[in-house]
């Protein structure tokens, strides 16, 4: 037992690419955040107020986002999308797949949002003569992220750990490069530790970076 | 001056109004008073268009509300509206809530809409409010922030759903005076009401709903003094 | 030419059984994972209730590592910690080791909740009926609570039983990593993945819906 000898040197020697990488994993689950925020309002909205069509393609987004595997959804976006020639790059297959993942928890997070604010704030907007548009992005949306404030802080972590998952297409992201390290030098524990103290960090900052955004925004 | 001919609304299969016929004067004060369920909200709501009407017409200034062609936005800011819950924007202070719609809807500046804003609260007495925000106003005072932003828009008409029942009765005064300010200054208002006071003292008219119907309708000598109608006097007798 | 025709052949019955096989190693690993981490979760759970400051200190930070590093690179980690601390692991035990931490790490937060979801009158009240400590605990507590937590629970096994893929990461070849194997082998992805992702869904689905109905119920 513990007759293994750990080399640090190399990892510390990689430490920069590591961070960089870890930058890279920050950008890729941000980017996400964003395409995953705009299409879950909007799956949030077709699924209160429209029928048809529309209505099921984005119950089926959420329904098929929630109840499969992330890993499945990023191979849907690899391989699966190959099967019709489309032939994404690594970093689109993540940030589809986490967009594609993001949107589906994202929406119903929305939707409970949405319910939670009372309907006569919208009659109250309307009767100032606010068109609806305005009366959403001025006076309901802004309610809404307060409340599902943090189900989105929450959600942002989620993104930034599913990237991980970059590593099985071939992205080099935080893991992916990890992964690379770890088979040139065959230190693997060394590099994946090294690895888990950067999420764990990133994790971290994000949360605190959340709170402090908080209390900036909601001063109400 | 609004017009109202032959209104019907329906909820559903449920007929709310029953054929509403009222005209409404510039300057003039009519409190509407009648049992709750009597449909004398859902006028309120069909006067400015935030329900749909099935029959008749209801023509604000020359416009016809429910028209096809009708620019709503544009025709609600002659239509101030307060309502029972008073609807406070949650997000915003008590001067953003009144700045917000002039800035928006009618295109102010930022600075004339600070200024409208503050005007307005001053003249419903929350100028020491201005940047507070809701949570931290009582309900009476969020009911005359209400009073404010509707006010802000500049309306010829203000439209007052119930304003004073969802308040706890010792804040019931302070909305009441300000309405009443508010009718001293020429304002034209239709007051859905409880406060049979208020109603009493402050309207040029009343009218008593009945199950949706306008069962009587005139000076507030008549109607309290002397109705001719047996609901309007049975409803009289059990709200005093 | 010959050869690559035969390397490459089509999708036989054959290969559904072998997917087959490869979803019930999924259910049985997942199944063994949350029935496992469930138990430790609610002792963890428990512990973090009543261990006030102590537990804070130690156990909570612990549990907040699992939750804060993506499950493949705890995999990973532990894959090739174990031989280094001499215990000598396949792909299949180190992925049972590790989603059962995982799942523990969950199911604390949860069955935490569940004891804090009584409140203290009504455990006040059991107490003063001469009901012992435990007795509050199994007769109380565990049947109000649980059905209060229910609902996040079958979330956190559902989550779990997704997450279940990653161990292919290892080698195991559960569905994910059968389909990928399928894949590589008939040149058919979308639809070996659309069976795949059928399972998935087939499994998660109806128990998402019914825990979402129960909680509804519960609720009035």
């Amino acid at each position: 037992m513990f007759d293994y000898n750990f080399h640090w040197r190399p990892v510390l020697k990689n430490l920069p690419d590591l961070l960089g990488a870890g930058l890279l994993t920050l950008q890729v689950a941000v980017l996400a955040m964003v395409v995953g925020i705009v299409i879950g309002l909007a799956i949030a909205l077709i699924r209160m107020h429209m029928r048809g069509p529309l209505y099921w393609l984005a119950t089926g987004w959420v329904e098929l986002a929630r109840n499969t595997p992330a890993l499945f959804q990023l191979f849907f976006f690899g391989f699966g999308l190959g099967a019709f020639g489309l032939h994404l790059s690594p970093f689109a297959i993540v940030l589809c797949g986490l967009s594609f993942n993001c949107a589906g928890y994202l929406a119903e997070n929305f939707r409970g949002g949405f319910q939670a604010v009372p309907e006569t704030q919208l009659r109250a907007a309307r009767s100032l003569g606010m068109t609806a548009w305005q009366a959403y992005t001025r006076i309901i949306i802004p309610q809404v992220f307060r409340i599902v404030y943090h189900p989105l802080t929450n959600q942002l972590v989620w993104a930034v750990l599913m990237s991980s998952l970059g590593m099985l297409v071939g992205f080099r992201e935080l893991s992916g490069e990890t992964q690379f390290f770890a088979s040139r030098t065959f230190r693997i524990f060394e590099y994946f530790a090294a690895t888990a103290v950067i999420y764990y960090v990133i994790v971290k900052i994000i949360l605190l970076a959340s709170r402090l955004l908080a209390a900036r925004l909601f001063r109400y | 001056m609004i017009e109202i001919r032959g209104l019907e609304k329906y909820f559903g299969a449920l007929q709310v109004l029953k054929g509403i016929d009222l005209d409404v004067a510039k300057g003039e004060v009519l409190s509407v008073i009648g049992a709750s369920g009597s449909g004398k909200s859902t006028l309120l709501y069909c006067i400015n268009g935030l329900e749909p009407i099935q029959k008749g017409s209801v023509i604000v200034d020359g416009t016809d509300v429910h028209a096809k062609g009708t620019d709503i936005n544009k025709l609600r800011q002659k239509l101030g509206m307060v309502f029972q819950q008073w609807n406070s924007f949650p997000h915003l202070t008590a001067l953003e809530n009144v700045a917000l719609a002039p800035k928006i809807v009618k295109g102010k500046s930022k600075a004339e809409a600070r200024d409208i804003a503050e005007r307005q609260l001053r003249h419903v007495g929350l100028d020491d409010k201005l940047n507070v925000f809701p949570s931290a106003l009582s309900g009476g005072q969020q009911q005359r922030l209400a009073i404010a932003r509707a006010l802000a828009m500049e309306p010829t008409y203000m439209l007052f759903d119930e304003a004073t029942s969802a308040l706890d009765p010792e804040l019931v005064g302070e909305v009441l005076d300000t309405m009443r300010l508010l009718a001293e200054e020429g304002m034209t208002m239709i007051c859905v009401t409880h406060e049979m006071g208020f109603a009493r003292d402050v309207s040029d008219r009343v009218a008593y709903f009945h199950q949706g119907v306008m069962e009587e309708i005139g000076p507030p000598e008549q109607i309290f003094g002397n109705a001719t109608s047996g609901h309007t006097r049975k409803f009289l007798a059990n709200v005093r | 030419m010959q050869e690559t025709i035969s390397f490459f052949s089509g999708f036989t019955p054959n290969d559904l059984w072998f997917m087959g096989e490869a979803a019930l190693r999924t259910l049985w690993i997942s199944a063994l994972s949350i029935t496992i981490g469930t138990v430790l979760g609610g002792v963890f759970g428990w512990m973090l209730y009543e261990g006030k400051l102590t537990a804070a200190l130690t156990l909570a930070p612990v549990l907040d590592i699992f939750r804060s590093v993506p499950l493949i690179i705890q995999l990973v980690l532990f894959y090739n910690f174990a031989p280094i601390v001499g215990l000598d692991l396949d792909p299949f035990g180190s992925g049972v080791v590790i989603l059962t931490i995982y799942t523990a790490a969950l199911v604390a937060n949860v069955a935490r909740g569940a004891i804090e979801a009584v409140g203290k009158p009504m455990r006040r009240a059991a107490r003063s009926l001469g009901m012992s400590y435990w007795q509050d605990m199994r007769y109380v507590v565990l049947p109000i609570g649980g059905r209060a937590v229910f609902p996040a629970w079958v979330g956190v096994a559902l989550g779990v039983m997704k997450d279940s893929a990653l161990v292919s990461v290892l080698g195991y070849v559960e569905l994910l990593k059968a389909s990928q194997i399928l894949i590589t082998r008939t040149q058919e992805p979308f639809l070996i993945l659309a069976i795949a992702g059928a399972f998935y869904f087939a499994l998660s689905f109806p128990i998402s819906r019914y825990a979402a109905k129960l909680e509804q119920r519960w609720a009035q």
